[in-house]
């Protein structure tokens, strides 16, 4: 656990010893805010919630997530800081979990920044606050997804573009699974059940639930699940590849 | 003690460390050699428990690099190849880095900092990103690291690659400092670095042991041990000497450089030469610029070997 910490704290620090941190924050900010008031009319609906906030996170995730999660372990192999950092006292898992975790809190601290959104529904109305804070939940789990995706694909690849679209596309495919697009690839061939499992690992179903503030079991385990399944794919892909 | 038993790594078809045993015990400065791509990098990465053996074992006091990873990092400081580091962060904050990983703590932790940071010259560029360093100062904050627990094991995979001459002996003389009380295994292709270093040598090609002995072993082994070197004031005389020292008995083989005067005269196995010529030098009442013994060229012997 010490070593998480260590490791967590120095990638954590490593986000901020360049600009690409507050590019990145200030990118979400601006564009989470800008696609609330104008494609999902804040103002407009005359509603006091974040629905229109919340429903485009999908999407802003989908470009944004894998140039989180690119440098997560590309950079390591390309520089050769991975084989430093393995000859430490510390095991392959404490080192992909300290990494992954840096990532996601560095996403969640991003997603914290659009409080004044939260400040201004409240004095513009009477807001669920439960629901917003299920939603926001809800939007930290996504992310977390796509970050544990994100990291498998940075640890296949030395180049970060690589990781970076192989992280897009990726991401795209579990979004979209429950969708004509993704299923209509499997429904010619594979048999009902397999495209019934592909549908419901779905992002977007499990997302729209927590969304509307309804905290099921049922799709937290998802996220935990879906998690700890490309947390444990990125360790197989590192011991496989980390000395290429 | 550093142990391996037909330590072994293959890619593919490719066998990268072929049957590889050996022990190194305290005090021993080992220096690994081999020309470039003979594996020495692969058997340092297995020992450092980066890359697994494909068969074999080793341990490194007493821990199995396979099934007691953590006690033998533990044990070992170790410097990768291209002594890589995380270029965005400053040599300070990455020596408190190691340091936390190491488990330094308190007193200790501050006195082994200090340490280091003295002996290898980091106070000046303390505050500087590593990406900002020369090559000879990333060189010496990946030392740095590797020796900032003072474990008793050390691997270090080309310590003096891209220092120029004043940071190489530093190096060499950190090493000496440390090697009363330690065993340090370095590789290296730079052959005055294993005299200047090690106890011993140990000789890989192709992925294989092939030969293993202390520096004056390998150099025995030279067809110019106690071969003499002599180099004439008066060229014309060059003639005349060439003669005489090749009908000498104990003259295997004599090589002449007229550009310089230079005659070096090659004994036969297990002879010396050097009383019979300087014997005959003053009979013939020669005057020499210079005369000395060879104990044996460890280049040559090293290509004879890895060719």
């Amino acid at each position: 656990m010490r070593n998480v910490g260590i490791i967590m704290r120095r990638e954590l620090a490593s986000y901020f010893a360049t600009p690409l941190a507050y590019v990145f924050i200030l990118i979400f900010l601006v564009l989470a805010n800008a696609l609330t008031f104008y494609l999902g009319g804040f103002f407009e609906r005359g509603q006091a919630d974040l629905e229109p906030f919340f429903t485009f996170h999908p999407w802003l995730y989908l470009f944004l997530i894998p140039a989180v999660s690119m440098k997560l372990w590309a950079e390591e192999r390309k520089s050769g800081s991975i084989e430093l950092l393995m000859t430490q006292p510390v095991t392959l898992w404490q080192a992909v979990t300290a990494k992954y975790l840096a990532a996601w809190l560095f996403t969640a601290l991003a997603l914290a920044l659009t409080f004044p959104l939260w400040i201004t529904v409240n004095y513009l109305g009477k807001p669920d606050n439960g629901a917003i804070l299920a939603a926001y939940l809800g939007s930290l789990l996504l992310a977390g997804g796509f970050l544990a995706i994100g990291s498998c694909m940075s640890a296949l690849t030395r180049s970060q573009v690589v990781a970076f679209i192989l992280g897009v596309v990726a991401c795209f495919v579990f979004l979209l699974a429950g969708f004509p697009l993704v299923l209509d690839l499997f429904r010619s061939w594979a048999p009902q059940a397999l495209t019934d499992a592909i549908a419901s690992l779905s992002f977007l179903t499990h997302f729209q639930s927590i969304e509307k503030g309804v905290i099921d079991v049922r799709d937290l385990l998802y996220f935990a699940m879906l998690i700890a399944f490309f947390l444990f794919a990125t360790g197989i892909a590192l011991e496989l590849h980390k000395a290429d | 003690m550093i142990k391996t038993e037909h330590l072994t790594k293959r890619y593919g078809a490719l066998t990268a460390v072929d049957d590889v045993t050996f022990q190194v015990g305290p005090g021993e400065v080992l220096g690994f050699l081999g020309p470039n791509g003979a594996g020495k990098t692969t058997a340092m990465r297995m020992l450092a428990g980066f890359v697994t053996p494909t068969s074999g074992s080793g341990s490194i006091c007493g821990h199995d690099i396979g099934s007691d990873t953590l006690a033998a990092k533990t044990a070992l400081g170790y410097l990768p190849e291209g002594a890589p580091s995380y270029g965005e962060m400053t040599v300070r904050s990455f020596l408190d880095f190691i340091a936390d990983l190491r488990g330094l703590a308190g007193e200790r932790r501050r006195a082994r900092l200090d340490h280091v940071i003295e002996h290898l010259q980091l106070g000046g560029v303390l505050d500087q990103t590593i990406e900002t360093l020369s090559k000879g100062f990333r060189r010496r904050v990946g030392l740095a690291q590797a020796i900032v627990h003072d474990p008793p094991v050390l691997i270090l995979d080309e310590p003096t690659d891209g220092l120029d001459p004043n940071q190489k002996h530093e190096v060499r003389t950190l090493i000496n400092d440390m090697a009363r009380d330690k065993i340090i295994v370095i590789s290296t292709h730079i052959l005055e670095e294993v005299d200047a270093v090690c106890t011993r040598a140990i000789i890989i090609a192709r992925g294989r042991i092939v030969a293993d002995d202390s520096p004056a072993g390998l150099a025995a082994r030279s067809r110019y041990h106690n071969a003499v070197s002599m180099q004439l004031e008066d060229p014309s005389q060059l003639g005349a000497v060439r003669a005489a020292v090749a009908a000498l008995p104990a003259v295997a083989e004599l090589e002449v450089s007229e550009r310089d005067a230079r005659l070096t005269a090659l004994p036969r196995a297990g002879t010396t030469i050097l009383p019979a010529l300087t014997e005959l030098a003053a009979r013939q009442g020669l005057r020499l610029k210079e005369l000395h013994l060879e104990s044996g060229r460890l280049d040559e012997v090293f290509r004879t070997i890895t060719a």
